[in-house]
């Protein structure tokens, strides 16, 4: 038996395909102008590169952002339904669940069977999630994903005044132009956005183990400013990504049983 | 005068209003202990009355750093407000 | 040279009819802001100068820029003028100035003496800030906020989709207003979330002035919804450079049932004049000019 978990997001579409309630396949496409369009193509090649068809999936289940637009969806669950259970699958001592995305960031404090004990979001405002760096990469004129190396290799700490990303922009560029080296805004960057996201956490409360998921977790200097932040080690399971499409695969194996 | 200090994001409005009318008597100036983050000031305003302010750094951060007084669950009463014998402290979240 | 579609134009009016040597007190005002810095010199009171002036990198010289400006062909030099106060974000940076007083402060007094003392709530849209004041009959503050620390809202956030756009910023509101009905407004206040959702606007289809009928319909909303915070009355005034663009305003008017108080002067110079005339109450309770 088969289940569907698919998880849209802003930037991205998850979709993780579940063999009789263990993980058989998994598929990220990216999320186009049109959302519906996306989602039908992301769940098309997920099922071909897994090698089945529509009607061997059982049942459907949709989280993330563009949950709604889903038409081959049986159900709709929250992202924090849906990380928690996810998070409780892959690393069962997990108790403080930290998403951050493209447009969202969230914290979740479950107990051991997965139940949401606590939760707090940051959303509707680019400052709290990973568009903050894309942002500021684009001022630095850097691809994203040079962002966290060169953040490590910062060598002095350099406040960044501005809150709101179109703000920020104009600071980075003051920087550029008072000289300031490309690593030395990358980590300041970092340590804005890691700041915000951990008075989020403070909010539910950190209790170990810790787990970083979401896109913006592959980004190695946004992980050391927040591990500085915290004190503490975050773990960072495998396919960090796609544990919102798995704890909703999970949700939609148990709701076929 | 209501001061409101704070901003309203894509998220939602964060403001603290200080009632500084109700503040120009303030023998106490408890606000400038009681808050964990310490947010307050006194400044002399364009009026020339002596009256409690946010201070300029965190008016652009409180979602942030009021944040430890609201957790997600089981907030109790705001030390600022608690603190403030004139009732002179409000908060729009 | 890739051509700013975002930029005000700078400008300079002097009074035909009065002269300075002839008053007993000049005083000036110079509200030194993110994107233009202001100066308007006061003779007895009256408008006798003002300069708008792009800010410059640093406020000191952006303020002197202003003031040699609005001073430019009246022969009257800094020493002359009796008192001079700062204003806006530069104002402890204005080093010929007297006193620093708030840009609050300033742009009540300024759109009482610009709508007269029937005004009692001011709406203000700079380049990186919004405002908004609730005042009495004299010009004196009773409730205000400011929001400097997200774009939405600002000139800023509406420079970025007249940049996006590539549709110069003072052509942004009356484009706004050619479409028949208007659309609903972009869903998402952060700025750079609205911008993405412009551009699949435009990749929908949708004309350029239609999706900056929606953006235009989205401020107005969330400026009113800043005003409603400190209540509403019906003898509103808007100010700052925002006030130019008619896209905007007439969908705040349309939204609040009300219309703004129409006024003579250019709408920018609020803060500036309202440091002026400060100036001017000072120099009185002082008794003694400098």
């Amino acid at each position: 038996m088969f289940n569907v978990g698919i998880d849209v997001g802003a930037k991205t579409i998850k979709v993780v395909i579940l063999r009789d309630g263990q993980p058989f396949a998994q598929y990220k496409g990216l999320a186009g102008m049109d959302t519906a369009e996306s989602v039908e193509q992301a769940y098309t090649e997920a099922l071909k590169e897994a090698g089945i068809s529509r009607d061997q999936v059982k049942r459907v289940v949709s989280t993330g952002v563009g949950r709604k637009e889903v038409p081959f969806s049986d159900e709709e669950v929250t992202e924090v339904g849906a990380d928690s259970k996810g998070i409780i699958f892959v690393m069962p001592n997990c108790r403080t669940c930290i998403d951050v995305g493209a447009e969202e960031g969230r914290a979740i404090r479950c107990d051991d069977g997965g139940k949401v004990r606590d939760f707090a979001v940051n959303e509707k405002c680019a400052a709290g999630a990973g568009s903050f760096v894309e942002s500021m990469s684009r001022a630095l004129e850097l691809k994203l994903h040079e962002m966290g190396e060169l953040s490590l290799k910062a060598t002095r700490t350099v406040p960044m005044n501005a809150q709101c990303a179109v703000f920020a922009e104009s600071e980075v560029v003051s920087l550029i132009h008072s000289d300031t080296t490309k690593e030395d805004i990358a980590r300041s960057v970092h340590d804005a956005i890691a700041s915000r996201i951990i008075s989020m956490v403070r909010r539910v409360g950190i209790e170990p183990e810790i787990a970083l998921i979401g896109g913006v977790s592959h980004n190695v200097g946004f992980v050391e400013c927040l591990e500085r932040g915290l004190e503490t080690k975050v773990t960072i399971p495998d396919n960090a990504e796609f544990i919102g499409a798995l704890g909703a695969a999970l949700l939609a194996y148990e709701g076929s049983k | 005068m209501i001061a409101n200090y704070g901003y309203m994001d894509g998220s939602g409005e964060y403001y603290i209003s200080i009632d500084t009318d109700k503040c120009i008597e303030c023998a106490s100036r408890a606000c400038l202990q009681v808050c964990p983050s310490q947010l307050f000031e006194i400044m002399t305003d364009d009026y020339d009355d002596e009256v409690a302010a946010i201070k300029k750094d965190g008016r652009r951060s409180l979602k942030y750093l009021c944040a430890e007084c609201k957790p997600a669950t089981g907030r109790g009463e705001l030390p600022c407000q608690a603190g403030c014998p004139n009732d002179a402290i409000k908060h729009s979240w | 040279m890739t051509q700013e579609y975002w930029r005000w134009k700078e400008n300079n009016w002097k009074s035909a009819d009065k002269d300075w040597t002839k008053a007993e007190i000049v005083t000036a005002g110079i509200d030194v802001g993110s994107v233009s810095s202001q100066a308007v010199i006061l003779a007895d009171g009256e408008l006798y100068a003002y300069a708008s002036m792009r800010t410059g990198s640093n406020s000191p010289d952006s303020a002197l820029n202003a003031i040699t400006a609005a001073m430019e062909g009246t022969g009257l030099t800094l020493d002359k003028i009796h008192y001079i106060v700062g204003t806006g974000y530069g104002r402890v940076n204005v080093p010929f100035a007297h006193k620093a007083i708030t840009e609050i402060a300033c742009h009540a007094r300024g759109a009482n003496f610009m709508g007269g003392n029937k005004v009692r709530t001011i709406l203000d849209m700079g380049g990186q800030d919004c405002k908004g004041i609730h005042c009495d009959e004299k010009g004196k503050v009773l409730n205000f906020l400011m929001n400097d620390k997200c774009a939405a809202g600002t000139g800023r956030g509406m420079e970025v989709m007249a940049d996006l756009l590539s549709v110069p910023i003072a052509e942004v509101g009356p484009m706004s207003l050619e479409v028949k009905e208007d659309p609903p407004p972009v869903s998402s206040t952060c700025v750079v979330f609205a911008k993405s959702e412009a551009m699949s606007l435009l990749k929908q289809g949708w004309p350029k002035n239609k999706v900056l009928a929606a953006y235009c319909s989205a401020m107005a909303h969330r400026v009113v919804t800043l005003l409603e915070r400190i209540g509403v009355e019906k003898e509103f005034f808007i100010t700052g450079g925002i006030a130019k663009n008619i896209g905007v305003v007439s969908r705040i008017e349309k939204e609040l049932g009300i219309k703004a108080i129409k006024s003579e002067y250019d709408s920018q110079i609020a803060g500036a004049l309202g440091a002026a005339l400060f100036g001017k109450a000072l120099v009185e309770k002082g008794g003694k000019k400098k």
